[in-house]
């Protein structure tokens, strides 16, 4: 029966399709078979989210070896719901990646990125839909080990010097992650997480559990890029090539969020991991200071990707103040928002890729007149713009939205001024871009004209999916709610 | 247990605080990838030693090895011992382009060119 094994698929899928991809080498060919794989794995996340909202939780036990033995997946509706945001950008992403990837990287390598695109969606969508603590760090560093490839393919030589940052930045933390879980392991001999989650409190009020906790919060911190631990996002995102910072930044920091919410509410369980121990005033602050210092920072950049970066982020200070409120409310907020961030950032990059592919460049400057020259794509940008801002009927409102209630049912007024803020440096840092290329000088000579459709349309797709689920929060927010409600329950 | 019967974990806390150092203190490049290897020996040495069992033998299923070490720690360990290989490699790679790019593996002479753009 080829449903019940759909979870394996998942991962399987695209793992396979990694040394395809290089056997086959053509450009054209290992592009076809990215997107297929891609579309494929959209299927099966959107084949595995509705059997979850029909039937619950689902488990997967591989070869037959029952959890905690073998090495278990277990779907709930968090983890339906990231693989579909992954699965998703990657589509309409490796949709977009054909001509600028042409544009920006040599033939002869480029069955080389569309394998490491592959390998790193396989280790995006195996943290997502494991249930394995083992496992889960195995495909952290096949997703980040990828990344650091693409992001090493891009032109400028920039890109080698902060692939190479990334790479010292990301092993410490994967190796932070992996102390963490041997601790755990040491503690209760397991590596389950229901059992995990079972067997802790038992031995919660030790100083392994402790070092445990801390180890694997301050390591995936750093592959969330929070606030300090940020220093390698901005160089990452800015060099890569664009469609690579399209999807790194649409998914990769989402799913590391995701892995912060099951170790954080599912293994340790909310009580011990944001309140015994005091980490909800420690996000709370951080993610303060992440949206007010990353926003002003973003003010100041003259590259456009850099730019967006910093935004990225202060959209992940976000991410973390909704988890810091303990309340469903908060997390449904801050699981809202991974899906709208993925929504309006995938829009903005892919609007920023196809300005690069037309006029080589992502510097301000160079954006004279530009809403002139290239009208669909400046309106791509301006509506994830307004949907960063959070200006009402974008999903960005949505989700500043609900993570407003979430504040004031808290009644932390500090945190919502900070929220405020935030909102409104995002109205100057997207507004210095619109004043330049809707207001700017209209130079005759510099090069104009629309990028061609196939990369123009997947951004225009993301830009009215902004629109859309501003509009109609059935499914996302509904999702969202059921989501933080399964992980306030527990596994 | 004794103080001194924990010395491998004195070991690994040393190797790691110096490999960590190493990553952070050092402006060379491959410099710093050694660092990280050291760093990430020690969490190899901290998985070994859990796995431990005073006075086990081999994990072999065979009449006379009881009571064995947990083979389980091992295994995972060889997993982690294969990425920190491969990280190491894609480092090394990375440092390599970096002196075609930048005829340096010095971190603050690459921050300078980059600063002089």
């Amino acid at each position: 029966m080829i449903g019940a094994q759909l979870p394996a698929l998942q991962v399987v899928i695209p793992l396979l399709a990694a040394p395809l991809c290089l056997l086959l080498y053509r450009p054209f060919a290992t592009w076809l078979l990215t997107v297929v794989t891609s579309a494929a794995t959209l299927v099966i996340s959107t084949l595995l989210l509705t059997q979850v909202l029909d039937s619950g939780p689902i488990d997967y036990t591989f070869g037959g070896w029952a959890a905690p033995f073998g090495i278990a997946y277990r779907i709930d509706l968090v983890n339906a719901y990231v693989l579909l945001i992954v699965s998703a950008i990657s589509t309409v992403v490796s949709v977009f990646a054909r001509l600028s990837v042409a544009a920006e990287i040599e033939a002869s390598n480029q069955g080389i990125f569309y394998t490491a695109w592959l390998l790193c969606l396989t280790g995006l969508l195996g943290i997502a839909i494991t249930g394995d603590a083992f496992n889960l760090f195995v495909f952290l560093e096949i997703s980040s080990l990828s990344s650091y490839v693409l992001i090493a393919m891009g032109q400028d030589r920039r890109a080698l010097t902060a692939s190479y940052q990334y790479l010292i930045m990301g092993t410490i933390g994967a190796t932070f992650i992996l102390i963490g879980v041997g601790l755990l392991y040491a503690l209760t001999g397991t590596l389950n997480m229901a059992d995990l989650a079972e067997r802790l409190p038992a031995v919660a009020d030790t100083r392994t559990a402790r070092a445990g906790f801390a180890f694997l919060t301050v390591g995936i911190a750093l592959k969330i890029a929070l606030f300090p631990l940020h220093l390698w996002l901005p160089n990452a995102y800015a060099y890569a090539p664009s469609a690579v910072s399209a999807f790194l930044a649409a998914t990769a920091t989402k799913v590391a969020v995701y892995a912060l919410l099951r170790f954080l509410f599912s293994v340790f369980g909310e009580s011990f991991s944001l309140e015994t121990m005091p980490l909800a005033h420690g996000l709370a602050v951080l993610g303060s200071v992440a949206v007010l210092f990353a926003s002003l920072v973003a003010i100041f950049q003259h590259n456009i990707k850099r730019m967006l970066a910093y935004s990225s982020v202060a959209q992940i200070g976000y991410l973390t103040l909704g988890i810091s409120f303990v309340s469903e409310l908060g997390l449904s907020a801050t699981i809202l928002h991974l899906f709208n961030h993925a929504l309006m950032k995938g829009a903005l990059f892919l609007a920023l890729g196809c300005i690069a592919w037309r006029i080589g460049s992502a510097r301000l400057g160079d954006f004279q007149g530009l809403g002139y020259r290239m009208p669909w794509t400046m309106g791509v940008f301006l509506i994830g713009g307004l949907s960063l801002i959070g200006i009402p009927t974008t999903a960005g409102f949505i989700s500043k939205w609900y993570l407003v209630l979430a504040a004031l049912e808290k009644g932390w007024w500090p945190v919502l001024v900070v929220i405020v803020i935030g909102s409104l440096l995002a109205v100057v840092y997207i507004w210095r871009v619109v004043e330049i290329a809707y207001l700017g000088k209209r130079l005759e000579e510099a090069p104009s004209g629309e990028a061609p459709l196939s990369m123009l349309l997947p951004a225009c797709l993301l830009a009215l999916a902004n629109i859309y689920f501003g509009i109609h929060t059935e499914l996302s927010v509904g999702v969202a709610h059921e989501a933080a409600k399964a992980l306030f329950g527990g596994l | 247990m004794s103080f001194g019967g924990l010395y491998n974990y004195w070991i690994v806390i040393l190797l790691m605080m110096t490999g960590f150092y190493v990553v952070i203190a050092s402006g060379n490049l491959v410099k710093k990838i050694i660092g990280l290897n050291l760093f990430q020996a020690s969490v190899f040495i901290l998985y070994i030693s859990v796995g431990k069992v005073a006075g086990g033998s081999a994990p072999v299923l065979q009449d006379g090895f009881e009571p064995y070490s947990n083979p389980l720690p091992h295994v995972l360990i060889l997993t982690a011992i294969v990425v920190g290989v491969a990280t190491t490699a894609l480092g090394l790679a990375l440092v390599v382009r970096i002196r075609e790019a930048y005829d340096s593996v010095e971190e603050d002479e690459i921050h300078d060119q980059d600063e002089s753009l």
